[in-house]
Order: structure tokens, then C-alpha cells, then sequence
């Protein structure tokens, strides 16, 4: 341990321990921008220097470890005087047009500029020409220099937790910026669309692109029916920006709320997670039954993310990945087929939303195999919990005030096994628990793949991933699962040299899941929620009475009135895809992209 | 009248001057992948401002090229701004008045020139082609990328044994280079922004000289797969090191007495003595090389039995053959080439050069060790003969100095001319010179010379030693299918050797005779790339932990720089000369270090590689 005094308070910490942690375990919040624990200490800000005893000049806290007797204080007229001009400094490069941006309220130096009680620069404003600021139009992801302040955490989170390396520092001097990398544009950088920089910028420097105006429009369009499903992940987090209690934040309480906004049908997405579960697991025992996955394991397929990853890095394992479209998409194509037929209303007339804790998503809906043989689009427009909170907000909707209501009917039920495709390890939990009855005839004890318990966790260092063996009708199974696309690459690299070998993969491109994903509320404290979030989907499957997919008698009901039975022909055509009919951009020769100004 | 005054610089342009002198340090410490458009543009703003103003095209027409410049660089001028440019920059080239126009011109058509790759790019695409990507100026600039701060901070700490390992990880030769590096390190130490770059070589020979014995590192499983190198120089034994402990077989096979190449045979020990380099190969050997001496490849053995009995072959046979002066008379007995006397100094059987006048002509690295040996070696006078000026020599400063110290005259701008024989002896009696007048600058920035009007003249002697530098022996190579590209072996950048199948070459006999560090970066490029091209991807790291830095406080300090032996009889004397630093001053040193590793760009980008 060491003794160090900060601000006069007696501190031991732990040897390497960095003066911002230490402080921060003595209750001492020194402010910062650019420091993301683990992931970004570069000292780039310059907001948490501090003042250390016998140094001549501040020194940043983020990246100093703290040694014996270390005298430090952050607080005194000098820091705060450096802390203030860098602020001002950092501001005239940032365009603080605040009522304009996706970050205000959850703003790091929107706050911070507020705290220091400065209302004017003493510095003039310097911001991007319109050249530099533009941007592929359309993109799910939209950049912005103009609010960018460098602080490099887009950069390094792309790096250290997703190995895409979407973003780099480019160019010198004054002219230092944040961009594409290897000068390429944001559609061929291979990006995932995870929108981990997004949910990591402290900012408003990236965003999601806004679809909400078109769904108003569909809204207020009398002749259009609007059916909104409401994803796993989405009831985790969606009371968190509206400062509800979790009790009070339920998903049938989102669900009053959509309806009251005007949705004529509100679904849940875990109803088409326990059809994806159906064809899924029926996929899994024909092929392992074939000797398909001798070699490669089969993948999931719910991670839009993780098939543009992989689609795009190891194209090799492309046909690995289940044929099973997303829970999203099947919700889709059976909107637009059985339940229009049901409502009497033609699918060109129905406008699907769905509300997803996820950015590639928006993409994923835009995959042109993703529509019916007319070209109807399964689903029209992907919102992210963001977005629909906002539109929440705009609906003159008091959340806590509004009534539960339940989900719609002929698609309302859904068991715990579709509650936990949000979280790590909950696929193939799900998965497994269907198998496991279409193999033996009998359920499982429910508690039998729970995966994240179950699942062998592997020393620091060793592999990034779960593996679990579990006997399914007297075979064995292997399976495993990752999440985080930098743990991905190396489960396929291990796969492709044979170092491992497994049966069935799971792999979500967030951390923690769909939880964790890049379109969940935003936050200005840098805690990492995906973790607890997952946790909240475990316990609510858990309480359920129904915790297995083909126990839904909605989808048992959907199977006998008009698919027949799981990879029947009518199921095959409705509810699987060909992921090798659209193709991830190559990388080659910097275009000159389709462009418009952010 | 007006009476005349004693002038004195006002304080101000007193201020100025130390700030410009202090500047042009700064420059040179320039980080690498600078944008040459914003630089190009900000040079030209300091020409503009030097401008006195009294004429038009340099008065105006330097601001108008800063003006356009600046559009290219923020990405919003066109095509045409680059012609506008051009075209101005030419009239302001003819018709400035003086040179700050005119000079200001020319680096800016130099630049139009040299990098408008670049500015297309910021016109077209508002991007620069560069971009920082090694962040550690001195490890960027180490050709084998040498862990430099980490290594400085371990010696600081007291650590010698972890910093030689450290140093290690990326060259098997610390104790060499701690003595005869070149250091290109310390060209663009940012320490040169504060007062002078740290003496980092001199830091790394306290480290070698204080490490005591290091185990050799454990070598990675055997691989069943064998190499051989061809030269045990610094190249060769650097890929034998490596790729040893990658797990492979390696043989080397030298055609001398003892290993050492160039560091045995053409080194002086007085410069690098030789139980330094012994050090330094027998921890190489410990790790499990095996050695074929007086072996030549070629002639004992052809390389086509090589590349049949062993699965890669990595040639790194460096430049022993010496360049001719082509003068009459050149090949009389004792006419020696600088190569020739060292590698016969190296062997033991150096001639006797009691009380004679030797004329050594060259004025590179190898000139001066001729010039210093020959002191050694009993010379009564030696006397230096360069065609240029002291200016113009490539050897090192402090080398050139050393040779004035001890005695050597320096005779520049003159000639060989001829060489006159003694009629009866056959033997050389006088070199003749012609004394040179300098001239022209090339485009290379190399200064030419032209003959003077005075006559030649000769300079008796009764040796002469040439040493105007080395080419490859590669004539015994030239039938098995290796192309010879300007007198070097044609190799790639991974140092393959296109069409030889499995042959991979590197150091001198591919980049021409250079330095030991290249050497040893050649060898642990083709260890790295020999690995792969076995089938494997073995990972070279150092275990070591690199200290915190310093927080802050590093005040302007002078640099400790190492002193010389006074050498009272030089005659027979081949001790090493200069004298490593102190335990005070080492520590000192240390602390100059500014750990770009920690601050700056290293902490986010480009900085500490722990393994390759």
C-alpha cells in the first residue's frame, strides 16, 4: 500500500494505482473528459491535472501512478485555473450549440463548462470548415467534427474492445483530427455499426442516425397501421433517462406509453426471439446431426453487428453462421405476412418500428434480402432506446403516470428463454433449453445451461470466452460464448488454427450484449450498466412462469395455423436468410464518398 | 561628420537570436510524419518574416504563397492554386533581389515538387497522407527499434541487468553498440528542444559495463527446422540469435579465424575492444549457435548445397572488398587498402610501420580508424589526404577530432593525382596530389570540387593506405540465381531474395557498407520474416518492466559527454581511449531523458512495443 495525502486527507491505496483513482476512493471527483478507466489514460485532456508537492508544473492524474508521501491537491487556484483556461480552450473548438445535440444533459463538458461557471470564451472559435464536416449521407452512424473534442476514446474503444480500428488521429499539428482511418469513408471502413464510440463519446460527436421523424410520420398517417416491437435489452435501461425507478420502468409500462403515443400494435421482440429459438435450435440439431459442424461450430445470427464483423474478417466462417433471421427480422416478415393477413390489412400499409438497444440494427432492417418476394421491407424503421425516450419526451408522455398495458394479441406471449437473448450467454441458454426437449421430449430443468454460471471461465489472458460442455440425449455438446468483437477475432482465430473446437457459438458484439449495446441511454458517469442491465433480463426470466420457447402457445399457435413446423419450406422462406447475398464493402482506394454536411 | 560608436546588439535582437539558435534544434528534433504541407507553409511564414520588405516579390509575393499554401492545406483550394503557386514561386525565384525571396522560392517549389502527392490529397480529399506513427523518436529512428527510454529508465533505477536485456529483446549486440553505435538515436532526441539530446550511447556502454553475467533466455521449443547464415558479423549473428530463440537450428558459417565480421576485422580495439565483442558473442553462442569457421561459402561449399541442406538460408556476407583510387601504381606492395590493414591488424599480422610516413587518403569513418591504427602501429607521420573539405567528411565529428589529437595532420582539397614508384624497388615513394578548389552544390546537397590552378605536388611517403570505401565479395554467389542490383544483392524489404527459393539477405552486402545497428536491424528483420517462412509466428519479448517516469521537474542541463585517454607513447598502444561516464554522471544523464514513451504521442500511439 501507499500513503499519500490528497487535498489534506490521508489516503493508502494500492501500489500503481493512478492519483485520479485514488482520489476518487478518497471521494474526491477530479474532473476529466478524455479518461476512460483501462480503456483511454492518455492524458489528453489536461482537465484532471492536479497539483503535486516539489513539481514544478501540474501533473495529469489520470496516468500518474501514486508513490510514498505523494502530497497532492486538486483543488487549488492554480489548477483550477489551468483546468478552466483548458476548458475554454477545449470550447473553442467545439461547437456548443448544446440545445442541437444528441449528449445534452448527459454532456461531460457541457457539465463541466457549467461547474466552472464560465458564460464566455476569451477565446475565439475555431471550428471545422463544412468540407471537413462531411459525411456519407444515410449512414447508422454519423460523425461529427465540429463536436469533437479528440479526446481519442472513440478511437481507442474501436481499438481495445472491437479490433475494428474504425477511427484513427489523422494529419499533424493544429490540423490533428479524429477520422475514418486509413483514409477511407465511414461505408467501407468495415465499421460493425456496434456503436460502442457512440455510447463512449463524451460529447455528441457521433450519434446515431435519427429515424424518429419518420416514424411520427407513419404515426400521424391515418392510412398507415404502425406495430412497434419492443426488444429484450430495451426494458433494462429505458426508465433510466426518464429517472424512473426500476419498478415503475417495466415493459409493459413502455408499453402503455407507446400505445398512448399512438402505435396501433406493440409487440415484444422476445415473442420472435422464441421463434428464432425454434428455427435456431432445429437448425443446430440438422446440422450437428449432418456433420455440418465437424470442423467450425455453428454461430448465432441475432448480432447484426457480429455478422458485419464477420462478414467482413473471417468471411470464411460466413457459412457457419445459423440461416435463422434475427428475432427483429422474424418479427418483420410475420407482421408483414401472418398477422396482416390476420388484420386484414395489406403489408404495404403496415409500417414496422422497432425499438432496439442496438445501431447496426438500422442497418440490418436496410439488408435487401431482409423483404418479402414484393419488396416490402420486414421491418421499416429501427429506433434506439435513445431515440424512442426522446420520442417519449416530445409525446407530452409522463412515463410513471402512464397505465401498463398488455402486449397486443395473437403475438403477446413470450418466455423467459426470449427475455434473455439481451444479455450474454442468454441465445444459447435459450437455445439450448429447446434442444435439449426437441432431442429428449422432456424439459430440462431450467436452471440446466445456465451458461453464465455454468460456462468455464478461462484464466486472465487465456481465452476471452466461456466454454461449457453439456449432454444433450447422449451427446455431447461444446459450446461457448463471447461477447466484445475483440473476444470474437480471437475465438474465430483459435476455431480456424484448430485450437479450439466447438459445436455451437454465441457470439454478441457489445460487451455484456444487447444490455450493454450502443444504442442504450446515455450516461455521464462512464459506468459501464451492461453488466447490471443483463442481470435484470436473468431475474425477470427467473419469475416467469414460461421459460421455454416452444412453450409458447403463441408460437405453437403460429406453427400450426401457418408455418407448420420449425425449417419447414413456409418457415424457411419467412424466417431464414442467405448472409452471403449482400456483401460488407471492401476496403480499397479512398473515394469520394456520396456526401452531405452533418 | 558622424562620429563612429562601438555597436552593441540591442537586447531584444540579443533575445532573438538565442530563441532562433534554440529553434533550429528544434527543428531538427522535428517528430517523424510531420504534415510537409503545414510545415512547408509555416517555413515559409518565418522566410516571410525575414523579409526586410523593400521589394515587391518577396514582400508580397512570399504572403500570397503563404496565403495559397494555407488553402491547400485546410483542403478548400484547387488544382489551380497548385499552378498559381508554381508560377509565382518561379517569378519570385528570377526576380527576387536577394536571397531571402529567392531561397524562399526555391524551398517552396522544392516542396511543390517533392511531396505534391500530398497536396492533391489535401485538396481533393481535405486529408494528409502522413501522420504520426512512432511516436518515440528515438526508438523510430533506431533502425532496430531499440527500447530507448525503457532501457534509460532501468539504468537510472540501477537496473543494469534489466536494461541490457531490454536492449536485448531488439539487438544482441548492447556491448558493441554501447561502444561503436552510431547512435542515429540521438539525431532527433526531443531532449534537443530543451538543450541537447542525452548521450544515449554513453548511457547504454554504463549499462553493459555494470550488468555482470545475464543468463541466456530460455529458447522456445525446437522447431526441427534448420537455418544457415552465411558471415558471422554483427547481421548474421543477429538472425543466428533470434532465430535460435525461436526454436530453430542454426548453423553459421564464417570464413575466418574467429567470428566478429567487420566488429573483429575492421573495427580498431582501441575503439572496441575485443573481449567487448567477445562478450557480446559468446551470450549469442550460449543460446545454442552452432559455428563452421574458416569456412568459405562459395568456394568450401557452393550456396546451392546450403539451400539444399537446410531449410532457409540467411546471407549476410557484408562488404570486404575495398574500392580502387584506379591509379598507376596502386597495386605496388605497399599500397594497402584500409581493409586490408585492419583485418591484418584484426589477424595479428600487421606490418610494421616503425618510423614511417604513411599517407592514408579517404575521409569517412574507416579513413580515420586507418589513420589512428597507423599511429599505433608506429608511424613516425600520418598525414590524411581528403579531396574536399573538413566539413564535407562523412566520418564522425568526434572521430575527425580524436585523429588531430593523437596526431594525425588532415591535408583537404587535395586529389590523388598519381602515384609515383620508386624506379628500382618498384615500390610507391610519393603520392601525388592535386589541389582541388571547392564548388558547385549537387541537388543531393553534396558540395563538388573542381581542380585548382596550382600545379600537383607530391607528398612522400613510404606507405600508402586507400580507403575510399567497400563493395560486396559476390562474385562466387553470382551463378546460383542471385541477381546483383548495383553491385548489392537484389533482396526485398522482408529480405528475401525474390526467385532464390529460400534464401534471404540482408546488412551490407544488400544496403552497401553502413553501420552495425543496420547490420543487427537487417538480421532481426530476416529472423522475423525467416520464422514466418518456416511456418511460424514466435514472439520476441523482453519480460522486463519498464519503471515510471519523472513527473515533471527537468530543468535545461548540459550533456555528459564521455572523455578520452590522455595517451602519453602511442606506439603500440591499442587500449581503448575514450572513458565511460561516472555513477554521478550517468545518473544525471538518466534524468535528461524526457520519456516520450509516457509523454506525449507514446502514451497513446506508436510508443512502447513489449514484443515483435
Amino acid at each position: 500500500m501507499v500513503k499519500l495525502t490528497i487535498n489534506g486527507l490521508p489516503v493508502a491505496v494500492e501500489d500503481g494505482t493512478t492519483i485520479m483513482e485514488a482520489a476518487k476512493a478518497a471521494g474526491i471527483s477530479i474532473p476529466h473528459l478524455c479518461y476512460l478507466k483501462g480503456i483511454n489514460d492518455i492524458g489528453a485532456c489536461r482537465i484532471c491535472s492536479v497539483e503535486v508537492e516539489g513539481e514544478l508544473s501540474l501533473v495529469p492524474s489520470c496516468n500518474t501512478a501514486v508513490r510514498e508521501g505523494m502530497k497532492v491537491t486538486t483543488n487549488s487556484a492554480r489548477v483550477r485555473s489551468a483546468c478552466r483556461t483548458n476548458l475554454m480552450l477545449i470550447m473553442s473548438q467545439h461547437e456548443g450549440r448544446c440545445s442541437l445535440c444528441d449528449r445534452s444533459g448527459t454532456c461531460q463538458l457541457q457539465k463541466l463548462t457549467n461547474d466552472y461557471d464560465f458564460f464566455e470564451n476569451l477565446y475565439v472559435t475555431d471550428l471545422p470548415t463544412d468540407k471537413d464536416r462531411m459525411w456519407v449521407k444515410d449512414f447508422p452512424l454519423i460523425r461529427d467534427p465540429a463536436k469533437c473534442i479528440k479526446c481519442m476514446r472513440c478511437i481507442q474503444v474501436c481499438d481495445k474492445i472491437q479490433k475494428l480500428g474504425v477511427w484513427e488521429l489523422m494529419s499533424t499539428g493544429g490540423r490533428t483530427r479524429v477520422d475514418v482511418s486509413q483514409h477511407r469513408s465511414i461505408d467501407k471502413a468495415q465499421c460493425s455499426l456496434c456503436g460502442q464510440c457512440i455510447v463512449h463519446c463524451p460529447v455528441g460527436a457521433l450519434r446515431e442516425r435519427k429515424d424518429a421523424t419518420k416514424v411520427m410520420a407513419a404515426l400521424d398517417d391515418p392510412e398507415i397501421t404502425t406495430v412497434v416491437q419492443i426488444a429484450p435489452a430495451v426494458r433494462t435501461a429505458w426508465g433510466e433517462a426518464l429517472d424512473l425507478p426500476p419498478d415503475k420502468a417495466t415493459v409493459n409500462q413502455l408499453a402503455g406509453a407507446l400505445k398512448q403515443m399512438g402505435f396501433d400494435y406493440v409487440f415484444d421482440t422476445s415473442f420472435s426471439a422464441d421463434l428464432t429459438i425454434m428455427e435456431e435450435a432445429t437448425e443446430f440439431l440438422h446440422r450437428l446431426q449432418k456433420g455440418d459442424l465437424a470442423k467450425y461450430p455453428m454461430f448465432t445470427s441475432c448480432c447484426p453487428a457480429w455478422i458485419r464483423f464477420l462478414k467482413s474478417r473471417h468471411p470464411e466462417l460466413v457459412p457457419q453462421l445459423s440461416t435463422a433471421k434475427s428475432p427483429q427480422q422474424m418479427f418483420g416478415s410475420v407482421i408483414k405476412s401472418y398477422f396482416a393477413e390476420r388484420i386484414g390489412v395489406p403489408p404495404e400499409k403496415i409500417c414496422c418500428i422497432s425499438v432496439m438497444p442496438c445501431v447496426a440494427k438500422k442497418a440490418e432492417c436496410d439488408i435487401p434480402a431482409m423483404r418479402d418476394e414484393y419488396g416490402v421491407k420486414d421491418v421499416d424503421y429501427v429506433l434506439t432506446t435513445r431515440e424512442i425516450i426522446r420520442m417519449l419526451r416530445l409525446s407530452d408522455i409522463t412515463p410513471d403516470k402512464v397505465e401498463e398495458k398488455p402486449f397486443d394479441r395473437i403475438m403477446g406471449d413470450y418466455s423467459g428463454a426470449g427475455v434473455i437473448f439481451g444479455t450474454t450467454g442468454g441465445v444459447m441458454e435459450a437455445a439450448l433449453r429447446t434442444a435439449s426437449y426437441m432431442v429428449t421430449g422432456k424439459n430440462p430443468s431450467t436452471g440446466a445451461f445456465g451458461f453464465v454460471h455454468a460456462g468455464k471461465k478461462f484464466a486472465e489472458g487465456e481465452y476471452p470466452w466461456q466454454e461449457a460442455t453439456y449432454t444433450i440425449g447422449g451427446s455431447k455438446i461444446r459450446v461457448a460464448v463471447t461477447s466484445g468483437l475483440r473476444n470474437a477475432d480471437r475465438l474465430c482465430k483459435a476455431l480456424l488454427r484448430g485450437q479450439v473446437k466447438y459445436d455451437f457459438v454465441e457470439v454478441m458484439a457489445c460487451p455484456t450484449g444487447c444490455a450493454g449495446g450502443g444504442g442504450q441511454p446515455f450516461h455521464r458517469d462512464d459506468v459501464e450498466r451492461g453488466a447490471t442491465r443483463g442481470k435484470v433480463l436473468r431475474n425477470l426470466d427467473e419469475h416467469m412462469q414460461m421459460r421455454f420457447s416452444h412453450e409458447n402457445p403463441d408460437i405453437q399457435r403460429l406453427y400450426s395455423e401457418a408455418l407448420g413446423e420449425p425449417m419447414s419450406d413456409a418457415a424457411e422462406k419467412l424466417l431464414h436468410t442467405d448472409h452471403e447475398s449482400w456483401q460488407m464493402p471492401d476496403e480499397g482506394e479512398p473515394q469520394t464518398p456520396d456526401i452531405h454536411v452533418v | 561628420m558622424e562620429r563612429l560608436v562601438i555597436e552593441t546588439p540591442e537586447e531584444g535582437q540579443q533575445v532573438l537570436e538565442q530563441i532562433g539558435r534554440r529553434f533550429k534544434k528544434r527543428i531538427s528534433a522535428s517528430p517523424l510524419g510531420l504534415c510537409p504541407v503545414d510545415m512547408l507553409l509555416n517555413y515559409l511564414r518565418i522566410c516571410h518574416a525575414q523579409s526586410c520588405g523593400k521589394c515587391s516579390p518577396c514582400r508580397i509575393g512570399l504572403w500570397h504563397l503563404t496565403e495559397m499554401l494555407e488553402t491547400i492545406r485546410n483542403g478548400t483550394g484547387d488544382m489551380e492554386t497548385i499552378d498559381l503557386i508554381e508560377k509565382t514561386a518561379d517569378i519570385i525565384r528570377v526576380s527576387a533581389d536577394c536571397a531571402i525571396g529567392y531561397e524562399a522560392a526555391n524551398m517552396v517549389l522544392e516542396g511543390m515538387q517533392g511531396f505534391r502527392k500530398d497536396m492533391e490529397e489535401h485538396i481533393k480529399r481535405g486529408r494528409c497522407l502522413y501522420g504520426i506513427e512512432q511516436a518515440i523518436p528515438c526508438t523510430a529512428v533506431c533502425p532496430a527499434h531499440v527500447d530507448v527510454p525503457g532501457y534509460i529508465s532501468l539504468v537510472k533505477a540501477g537496473r543494469y541487468k534489466d536494461a541490457v536485456r531490454l536492449i536485448r529483446k531488439d539487438n544482441p549486440f548492447p556491448a558493441v553498440c554501447g561502444y561503436v553505435c552510431e547512435h542515429p538515436c540521438e539525431k532527433r532526441c526531443r531532449r534537443q528542444m530543451v538543450d541537447d539530446s542525452v548521450n544515449i550511447c554513453g548511457i547504454k556502454r554504463y549499462a553493459v559495463d555494470h550488468a555482470g553475467d545475464i543468463p541466456v533466455p530460455q529458447c522456445a521449443p525446437a522447431t526441427g527446422k534448420t537455418v544457415a547464415v552465411i558471415g558471422g558479423g554483427p547481421g548474421g549473428l543477429t538472425a543466428a540469435y533470434f532465430l535460435t530463440v525461436m526454436g530453430h537450428e542454426v548453423t553459421v558459417y564464417e570464413q575466418r579465424h574467429h567470428l566478429g565480421g567487420m566488429l573483429r576485422y575492421g573495427i580498431p580495439d582501441y575503439r572496441l575492444p575485443n573481449d567487448i565483442l567477445d562478450r557480446d558473442i559468446q551470450y549469442i553462442l550460449d543460446t545454442g549457435v552452432n559455428v563452421i569457421l574458416n569456412t568459405n561459402i562459395g568456394e568450401d561449399m557452393s550456396i546451392d548445397e546450403l539451400k539444399a541442406k537446410y531449410d532457409a538460408v540467411y546471407m549476410s556476407i557484408g562488404a570486404h572488398d575495398d574500392k580502387k583510387l584506379k591509379l598507376a601504381g596502386e597495386d605496388a606492395p605497399n599500397v594497402y587498402s584500409a581493409v586490408e590493414l585492419l583485418r591484418a591488424i584484426g589477424e595479428d599480422e600487421a606490418p610494421n610501420l616503425k618510423g614511417k610516413k604513411v599517407v592514408v587518403v579517404g575521409g569517412g569513418n574507416v579513413a580515420m580508424d586507418a589513420t589512428r591504427s597507423t599511429l599505433r602501429l608506429g608511424a613516425s607521420s600520418v598525414t590524411c589526404v581528403y579531396r574536399r573539405r573538413i566539413a564535407d567528411m562523412t566520418a564522425l565529428p568526434e572521430e575527425i577530432a580524436e585523429a588531430q589529437a593523437e596526431g594525425v595532420k588532415i591535408r583537404t582539397l587535395l586529389a590523388p593525382d598519381h602515384i609515383e614508384l620508386d624506379k628500382k624497388t618498384k615500390r610507391a615513394k610519393a603520392l601525388w596530389v592535386q589541389p582541388q578548389l571547392i564548388s558547385l552544390i549537387g541537388q543531393d546537397g553534396r558540395t563538388s570540387v573542381r581542380k585548382a590552378e596550382e600545379k600537383a605536388f607530391p607528398i612522400e611517403c613510404d606507405y600508402i593506405i586507400v580507403a575510399i570505401g567497400q563493395s560486396i565479395h559476390s562474385q562466387p554467389f553470382e551463378g546460383s540465381g542471385l541477381k546483383l542490383k548495383h553491385g548489392v544483392i537484389a533482396a526485398e524489404s522482408s529480405s528475401f531474395v525474390p526467385g532464390s527459393g529460400n534464401v534471404f539477405a540482408g546488412g551490407d552486402a544488400v544496403s552497401g557498407p553502413a553501420t552495425v545497428i543496420r547490420a543487427v536491424a537487417a538480421g532481426k528483420v530476416a529472423a522475423n520474416n525467416i520464422d514466418y517462412f518456416l511456418g511460424y509466428n514466435h514472439v520476441i519479448k523482453s519480460g522486463v518492466e519498464v519503471p515510471d517516469p519523472q513527473m515533471t521537474n527537468n530543468p535545461p542541463c548540459g550533456r555528459v559527454n564521455l572523455t578520452s585517454q590522455m595517451i602519453d607513447n602511442i606506439e603500440g598502444n591499442f587500449d581503448l581511449v575514450s572513458i565511460g561516464m561516472t555513477p554521478q554522471g550517468v545518473k544525471q544523464e538518466c534524468g535528461r531523458c524526457l520519456r516520450c514513451d509516457h509523454f506525449g504521442f507514446g502514451s497513446f500511439r506508436g510508443g512502447r512495443k513489449i514484443q515483435w
